[in-house]
């Protein structure tokens, strides 16, 4: 049992983390991206996984602002939550000094790690490159 | 392997049930199923119970033998949880049974109780369906999980929130006389496209309300329909489930749902039947957006040719291929875990001439279902035809 601290997400906080220094994700020999924790590749079950750098830009492929949020964002609403591709594998998370007017599909953004202040939890965000 | 016939349906009005326990709220449509049915509650072999949150709702797990009890039912009970296809889910297993011979009466559907959570409330537990490490952290809520799939859509394949306006008017004239709906009243194309916006592009009458209820099937097999004399002229004649990728981003594509293609195809080539031989279908609109893909999913529309079909009239109730004529999801109330076993309940009441719009469906043979959980990681289709 858990003596009150909360436990970590192993594979994925390592990531997260990372994001802040670039970030990466995993490769099997194939080419198919994806990101931990990971123990086999999901799209063709291959257990030789590389973490290979993740592109510095991403461009937005799809994007929605959020009016209506769960008690976790709500002190952040209205927030944009877009996904964005980096090479083989896409990311989810909020973008970051651009109003959504300012955010189309395309719209090139690089990738930070911040903090939930609500939840504590990791936070991804998109920044304008 | 033996044919399976729908005997009874069984469900609860959809809307808000205040203080009403989930057991009653179940209980009450097993009850109606198994009187519609006329069967006895001892024939019954097996309850199939599909439920999403209800450890949120109601703080309460390992449902399935409460609902049995609370139905008068003496038989193995399961659970099944695949978000809001958990009674679609539970529908196919119960028909997977009864087609083996394991058993010949089965009950099937599910329940969900929503509305004695706070809007806020409901909106997280709903979002409990994504990925929690790359969605659910990310920000992304039911709404703004189909708002993002809504905009590749229009970047893809064009349309807009004009034509989905139209898919919000329409299932909400189909509920119009549909006494189990929660919303029996219109909607025009302007008061939708005037709501406050939810997740953009959606809006709040893009979306399927917050709602109580549940759905209950009497499911037997044809020789159970014929030595009992029962009146079941429905049988189901396909099914099929499909699985996806649990988050969006990584899906192969964010415009279409392949695992609801992947279940149509099961569900038609296990009937024997192809998407030109659908009538009617009972899809799972819980937003407009949805209604479009599932309409692609199906087959009954090429990718991208879905999105008007509203407009151009041809899915309302006078059109070639009335599509929600309960009212949908959208208008009828999407109870999440009783969902599944709703659009059967009603695909047969329309097939069979008993339900407020079968007038406009008399001559169909065949109908779909199509149930989907989540941004449709998670997907069932049922094919329903009218038996000889």
């Amino acid at each position: 049992m858990s003596d009150g601290a909360p436990a970590g997400d192993a594979g994925y906080d390592e990531w997260a983390d990372a994001l802040a220094g670039g970030g990466y994700y995993l490769s099997c020999p194939d080419g198919h991206g994806s990101l931990p924790p990971r123990r086999v590749c999901p799209e063709c079950g291959d257990d030789a996984l590389s973490e290979e750098p993740l592109p510095e830009t991403g461009e937005v492929v799809t994007f929605s602002e959020v009016h209506v949020a769960p008690p976790d964002f709500a002190e952040q609403t209205p927030y944009v939550t877009a996904v964005v591709a980096f090479g083989p594998v896409r990311l989810t998370g909020i973008v970051r000094g651009l109003d959504a007017d300012d955010v189309e599909i395309g719209t090139q953004v690089g990738v930070d790690v911040t903090r939930n202040e609500t939840t504590g939890n990791r936070l991804l965000v998109f920044r304008a490159t | 392997m033996t044919g399976v016939r729908v005997a009874g349906v069984g469900l609860t009005e959809f809307g808000e049930h205040g203080d009403r326990t989930g057991r009653d709220l179940f209980a009450e449509a097993a009850d109606t199923a198994l009187r519609d049915a006329g069967v006895d509650r001892e024939t019954v072999e097996q309850l199939n119970y599909g439920n999403f949150m209800g450890a949120l709702a109601e703080r309460q797990s390992h449902q399935a033998p409460l609902m049995a009890e609370a139905a008068g039912l003496h038989c193995p009970a399961t659970r099944y949880e695949e978000a809001c296809a958990s009674a679609g889910v539970a529908v196919r297993e119960a028909v997977r049974a009864v087609r083996t011979g394991e058993v010949d009466v089965a009950v099937a559907g599910g329940m969900e109780r929503m509305t004695n959570l706070s809007t806020e409330r409901v909106t997280e537990s709903l979002a409990v369906a994504a990925d929690e490490l790359f969605e659910v952290r990310a920000g992304v809520t039911f709404p703004g999980a189909y708002a993002l799939m809504a905009r590749r859509y229009f970047d893809r394949f064009g349309g807009d929130e004009t034509d989905l306006a139209h898919v919000a008017s329409k299932n909400h004239t189909h509920a119009l006389d549909n006494e189990y709906a929660q919303y029996q009243r219109e909607v025009s194309v302007e008061e939708a496209l005037d709501a406050p916006t939810v997740a953009s592009p959606l809006g709040l009458f893009d979306a399927c309300p917050v709602t109580d209820g549940a759905s209950a099937l009497v499911l037997v097999s044809e020789a159970t329909a014929e030595t009992h004399d029962l009146t079941a002229p429905v049988a189901v004649t396909g099914t099929g489930q499909g699985s996806d990728r649990a988050a969006l981003q990584d899906r192969e594509t964010i415009a279409e749902t392949p695992a609801a293609r992947r279940a149509a195809e099961a569900a038609y080539d296990d009937a024997g039947i192809t998407a030109e031989d659908v009538a009617v279908a009972e899809v799972h609109d819980c937003f407009t957006i949805a209604e479009v893909l599932a309409l692609e999913s199906l087959g009954l529309y090429e990718p991208g040719e879905a999105v008007g079909a509203a407009r151009r009239g041809e899915t309302t109730h006078d059109g070639e291929l009335p599509v929600n004529l309960s009212g949908g999801l959208k208008a009828k109330g999407h109870p999440v875990g009783a969902t599944g076993g709703s659009q059967i309940a009603e695909l047969t009441r329309l097939l069979r001439g008993d339900h407020p719009n079968s007038e406009w469906v008399s001559d169909a043979e065949v109908g779909v279902t199509h149930n989907a959980g989540g941004t449709v990681a998670s997907a069932v289709v049922h094919v329903l035809e009218v038996a000889g």
